[in-house]
């Protein structure tokens, strides 16, 4: 019975861009419901790591394991489509088009009405409501006609969640949610991630403490793309080495060019 | 209603209705003019193919005459060797293009920017050398000769004022614009402009790009397809210029002139143009591509949007100074 909570497992990740290892044999079990931070120094591997587990990046050797199946060699996609959804650092959104229609894209994606080609797209009441339903949820309703390219920084974080949410993910990934947030918008995205479904599987990528204190239950530190260290945030926290790693990796990191 | 425009475009605009009303009004008013009237919604279509994979899908297809001349050239060879039924011709004629599409499209599909724009120019200027060199079939610089076509739908004789013409295009127009229409305002639709927006977002919304954009691609293929066919159906006539790159580029032209990516560009730029051309070619046979550059120069500096753009501006403005009232 001990399968079945296990939302998303990696073992032994590994990634090369020639003799730079970038991900050295990485392991991480992120069960249902975890709350589990992902930190580490610039160059740690982060991003590779992210790149690995969505599928953006192929991994040169190990194994992914979405609900106990082999993901390895599935597409962003179907990943996608069997729940492993991720956020991005930098918004990445549709700017030319409105919140609504952002979150549209999505839901439509989820309802497998994408390839629906002849009746109009206002006409698919149940995509409507499903975008309207999750814009109201982050309290985005009243903007929802706002074009992507004229909303603020910290909403269009909020847009990048809306539209995770609206593909129902079963493990979310988000990618440092709070960076480059202005603080007055801070705390309603703080809020916001709070909230999310508790038996939602979420992995954060994150650089500010403060945010991985207050969301994380289980805290493992990337260094220099291996694990260096795993446990509960106090544990962490309190690891002189760790201090040590992020005192002074910032140096080692930007000395090794990663 | 959902208040946005994208998802809101299925409804129908009084404008809508008076662009059609105008084609039919043509037909009676300028009975000596249909042959360039039919060239006009020939080209139209055309370009209503390119914006289909062009404005709404991002896909930038430079030599997308390749299925304007597969289309003219099977049509034209249907009616000499085989077939002389003018709707069912340009029906096979087009699914031709479309064939075409689907083993291209695959290839085409996976790129993006200056090497998409490059190869399909590079596909474009091969398969009009092959036509060109294939005299056995397209009868080379001479061009296919000696297309006959039934009476349509076995009643209307192609008259030599070109009534039958202008009206059987006008038909094939209105039935594939209102394909390209739907498709635009459905969910795939929306979510081809959501791959024009920004595709590696799309994969990550759990969308198959690829197949999303190859689909648009075969139909816009096969749209342009009928274009080719109706274009040899009604001038009885195929040439190698209906393989010409430059053939691309005009419709490219209309649909900047238009506007692109707004469903009745192609509708709007294809008139203008010719029309232009007309008047200037008669003016100066050898500079009328003056007019034309400078046009475009104006649109591309002032006026992105193309024509429509203009017209949604000055609506917007007036709007607002109502309102100010």
């Amino acid at each position: 019975m001990n399968q079945p909570t296990l939302a998303l497992e990696a073992i032994g990740l590994q990634k090369r861009y020639g003799a730079l290892v970038v991900t050295d044999d990485v392991s991480l079990r992120v069960e249902r419901g975890a709350r589990l931070a992902l930190i580490g120094p610039n160059g740690a591997g982060k991003t590779t790591l992210v790149g690995l587990l969505t599928g953006r990046i192929r991994p040169d050797a190990g194994t992914i394991r979405l609900h106990g199946e082999d993901i390895g060699g599935a597409t962003p996609e179907q990943r996608v489509k069997r729940g492993l959804v991720r956020t991005f650092q930098i918004n990445n959104l549709f700017r030319g088009l409105t919140i609504l229609e952002n979150v549209f894209l999505a839901a439509s994606e989820h309802l497998g009405t994408s390839i629906a080609m002849f009746r109009p797209a206002a006409r698919h009441r149940d995509v409507i409501a499903r975008a309207e339903a999750t814009l109201e949820r982050l309290g985005l309703g009243d903007v929802r006609h706002q074009r992507i390219s004229d909303v603020s920084y910290g909403r269009q974080r909020l847009v990048e969640i809306a539209i995770a949410l609206a593909l129902d993910p079963k493990v979310l990934l988000l990618d440092e949610p709070a960076a480059g947030i202005p603080s007055d918008e801070l705390s309603r995205l703080l809020e916001t991630i709070a909230n999310l479904p508790e038996e939602l599987a979420i992995l954060l990528i994150e650089h500010d403490m403060h945010v991985v204190r207050r969301f994380a239950r289980e805290v493992t530190v990337l260094v220099q793309g291996r694990v260096f260290l795993s446990g509960s945030p106090q544990e962490v926290m309190a690891s002189e080495e760790v201090r040590r790693v992020y005192l002074g990796g910032a140096r080692t990191a930007e000395g090794a060019g990663a | 209603m959902t208040g946005s425009p994208l998802l809101d475009r299925h409804r129908i605009h009084w404008a809508e209705v008076a662009w059609w009303v105008g084609a039919i009004a043509v037909f009676f008013l300028f009975p000596r003019n249909l042959s360039l009237a039919t060239a006009i919604l020939i080209m139209a279509l055309f370009a209503l193919s390119l914006d289909l994979v062009m404005g709404f899908a991002g896909v930038v297809s430079m030599g997308h005459v390749v299925f304007f001349g597969i289309g003219a050239y099977a049509a034209g060879l249907i009616s000499i060797h085989w077939h002389q039924e003018a709707i069912s011709g340009a029906f096979m004629a087009g699914i031709a293009a479309a064939l075409f599409a689907a083993v291209v499209g695959p290839v085409l599909m996976r790129m993006s920017g200056l090497p998409q724009i490059m190869v399909t120019l590079a596909l474009n200027v091969i398969l009009f050398e092959a036509g060109h060199k294939a005299v056995a079939i397209t009868g080379g610089d001479d061009g296919l000769q000696g297309i006959k076509l039934d009476p349509l739908l076995g009643m209307f004789r192609w008259t030599v004022f070109g009534q039958t013409s202008y009206l059987y295009a006008l038909g094939w127009l209105f039935v594939l614009f209102l394909l390209v229409r739907a498709i635009v305002c459905s969910p795939y639709g929306i979510a081809l402009q959501g791959v024009r927006e920004n595709p590696e977002r799309m994969r990550f919304v759990g969308a198959p790009v690829q197949r999303q954009l190859i689909v648009a691609y075969v139909v816009s293929a096969f749209i342009a397809g009928i274009a080719g066919a109706v274009s040899a159906q009604t001038v009885k006539f195929v040439g190698l210029e209906s393989l010409s790159v430059e053939k691309s580029i005009d419709a490219l032209v209309m649909l900047v002139l238009g506007g692109v990516g707004r469903l009745y560009g192609a509708l709007v730029g294809a008139p203008v143009y010719m029309l232009v051309h007309q008047v200037a070619s008669e003016w100066n046979p050898f500079h009328w591509m003056f007019v034309i550059g400078g046009l475009l120069i104006l649109v591309v500096m002032f006026a992105r949007g193309g024509i429509l753009g203009i017209i949604d501006t000055l609506l917007a403005a007036w709007r607002r100074q109502r309102r100010g009232r």
